[in-house]
């Protein structure tokens, strides 16, 4: 078992005939994701690999039946995109693009409500499920089959967080970037909701930055609802506050944000915090023996 | 991307939203020519306002703006102010050097209030806040006494309903002959936010003046890097005066680069990798230079391009190179190292740490250039390696 995608997921890929969207297209392939079809305007009935490629979205979940698209549209197409999917009913949709304009998504989130589509990212590395399905730009070959849910903000530090559990023996059941933007579809605690309640998932890493307040929100929902072991790590500890202007931005965010709040909140629910990268897997480790 | 209060009066005044009459001046010569419509108008002497036009709030507290009566003021304000070094809470210990002066006419405040506007990454909407505690320690309110910051979450496919506007504007306490001017003036602001794609717009102090009207005394404005595409002209409203010339040159690569004031140089692939590096070099008893992200999939030219800033700075006395290569082949990193250090030269420590696609590849083709690169597997012996590199 895993969340969100296994083997049986079809998907279709946005952008397919674009060089990002060709190359991963044929990565995932290579991995055993079922690509089923794929879109790009004004390129339908052609083929990548012998996958057919349509015009539109909506003939593209008609034709192939597919589950989830991933999209490699560039940043400026990349909210029309999103919403292409969503209207043609796509239940998943992952966008890797990064570089949206966050006025973009704002409308995207508007579109969205009251809608049936689940959106991953933007400017994501995508979902994992190790040995059975692949859809993004993560490196497959560091992932091992597994019970560990991983969920994270950042794409490159899942993979390392990813190699040290796997390092250590300790498999995946399903790894899912949610994306370092400040508007984005899935936040931390749509998937630990998902790892909660999926029985092969044993325990979760959670992975998150400074900026916002999404890591304080999933840590009060831990505290509330979850009793699997949750593994914590926040980047940006030493980053600086930044050369800003004006006060908009903390006003809003009513000094919450800082690595050091989050970190206080996250241990405060009972997350085994780690201050160092090096050491995810181990905290990992540690945390399972004492179930 | 920022830009001076100046521009953004220029734009905010083409939605409607009030402001004071003002023009730029570089010289002293030049503001004190400006100056003179303000000073003597149809009512009589008046008086203008210097402001001095850098990247930073603060400006009022750090002397950088200044209340003149007569042209010998203003061109002795100017004289001051321009290339003067202003350090203001939000400059950094550097500060900014002064290059041009706003002069702009006075006006009779008979109330100072807060306005801004920014994206909520909770509400997913843009945020109107709104307070009657204008001035620098509006933060420290909001921190608090959050109830008194007035708040209205926008509705994107409607946009700034009057009546929101007319809420915040009762709360605020305006006179109802005020009212419907501050409605039109939060409408204006709200319409310049969205068709230019602000990150954020404030105005600290909005004023009420002795006659009812409505201004925005300063103007702050800020870009979604990721539109400037579609605002070429905003784009032109770049000042590289007021940035980090290692920033610009990484900018004109796509790098993501930030100046630090440590001894340690980074180069990392992903922004919350890097972030983790600069924290982990911490946790080892070293301090970043900087932080660098060369991205998901840079090619040679950015990673020596990346190398060349690095190298340029002088208080780096090492360098740790950590990249996990996902989308990034390790073979196509070492290769930029090795031109880059071909190129420039490695005249300080060089640790380096690759892992991911191709990692094999490109740890042979670092060890079979015969530089002079210190290897690691893992991150905390990276840190250890490159902090302990420094102290020699």
């Amino acid at each position: 078992m895993s969340i969100l995608v296994n083997k049986r997921t079809k998907v279709i890929c946005q952008g397919i005939t674009g060089e990002q969207g060709t190359f991963h297209t044929r990565q995932m392939v290579a991995y055993g994701t079922k690509m089923v079809g794929g879109v790009t305007p004004g390129k339908g009935g052609t083929t990548v690999d012998n996958i057919p490629v349509f015009d539109t979205v909506e003939e593209a979940a008609q034709k192939t039946g597919a589950d989830a698209s991933v999209i490699y549209v560039p940043a400026a197409f990349a909210a029309d995109a999103v919403m292409e999917a969503v209207d043609a009913r796509i239940k998943l949709v992952i966008c890797i693009t990064e570089g949206i304009p966050v006025l973009d998504m704002v409308k995207v989130k508007k579109f969205m409500e009251g809608k049936d589509s689940r959106l991953i990212g933007p400017n994501c590395p995508g979902v994992i499920t190790p040995r059975e399905c692949k859809i993004g730009i993560m490196p497959g070959h560091i992932h091992k089959a597994g019970s560990i849910g991983v969920v994270s903000r950042s794409g490159t530090l899942t993979y390392e967080a990813v190699d040290q559990l796997t390092g250590l023996g300790l498999g995946q059941s399903t790894c899912v970037g949610i994306g370092g933007d400040p508007v984005n579809g899935t936040n931390f605690i749509d998937v630990l909701e998902l790892f909660n309640e999926d029985p092969d998932t044993q325990a979760i890493v959670m992975i998150g930055e400074i900026g916002g307040s999404a890591e304080e929100d999933a840590a009060d929902f831990i505290k509330r609802n979850v009793r699997k072991p949750v593994v914590g790590y926040i980047a940006g500890v030493t980053a600086p506050k930044g050369k800003r202007m004006g006060h908009a931005g903390a006003i809003i965010s009513g000094g919450k944000g800082t690595a050091d709040e989050k970190i206080e909140a996250m241990t405060a629910a009972g997350i085994k915090v780690t201050r160092s990268t090096a050491d995810i897997g181990k905290t990992m480790v540690e945390a399972l023996k004492k179930v | 991307m920022n830009i001076h209060e100046y521009q953004a009066k220029q734009i905010l005044a083409k939605y409607g939203v009030a402001t004071p009459r003002g023009k730029i001046a570089f010289t002293p010569a030049e503001a004190e020519e400006v100056a003179k419509e303000f000073l003597h108008n149809s009512e009589g002497p008046g008086v203008c306002v210097v402001k001095a036009q850098i990247h930073a709030g603060g400006r009022g507290k750090a002397g950088g703006v200044k209340l003149a009566k007569s042209r010998e003021d203003v061109l002795k304000f100017s004289t001051d102010l321009l290339g003067k070094t202003l350090v203001t809470h939000q400059t950094g210990p550097a500060g900014r050097v002064v290059k041009k002066v706003y002069i702009e006419e006075g006006c009779q405040i008979a109330k100072e209030l807060y306005l801004g506007l920014v994206v909520d990454r909770s509400s997913h909407k843009v945020a109107l806040m709104a307070s009657t505690e204008g001035g620098v320690e509006i933060e420290e309110v909001a921190a608090k006494t959050p109830e008194k910051i007035l708040k209205e979450f926008i509705d994107p496919a409607v946009g700034l309903i009057p009546f929101q506007a007319r809420k915040i504007a009762f709360k605020l306490g305006l006179d109802k002959n005020v009212v419907g001017k501050a409605v039109k003036f939060m409408s204006g602001l709200y319409n310049a936010f969205v068709a230019s794609d602000c990150s954020m717009a404030e105005i600290n102090p909005l004023v009420i003046t002795k006659g009812g009207d409505i201004l925005a005394l300063d103007a702050k404005m800020s870009f979604d890097d990721n539109s400037l595409f579609r605002h070429k002209d905003i784009e032109a409203m770049r000042d590289l005066d007021e940035e980090d010339p290692k920033e610009i040159e990484a900018s004109r690569y796509n790098l993501n680069y930030v100046s630090l004031d440590g001894s340690i140089g980074c180069m990392v692939n992903g922004a919350g990798l890097a972030m983790a590096t600069m924290d982990i070099i911490k946790l080892y008893g070293g301090a970043p230079a900087n932080f660098l992200d060369v991205g998901g999939g840079a090619n040679k030219e950015q990673v020596t391009a990346a190398f060349k800033i690095l190298m340029s700075d002088p208080n780096v006395k090492a360098v740790l190179v950590n990249i996990f290569g996902g989308i990034m082949r390790c073979d196509i990193i070492a290769d930029g190292i090795i031109a880059a250090a071909k190129d420039v030269g490695i005249k300080v420590p060089l640790v380096v740490r690759l892992q991911g696609t191709n990692v094999e590849q490109g740890r042979k083709m670092l060890a079979e250039s015969k530089l002079n690169i210190i290897t690691a597997e893992k991150m905390n012996e990276a840190a250890e390696k490159v902090v302990a590199a420094t102290k020699k």
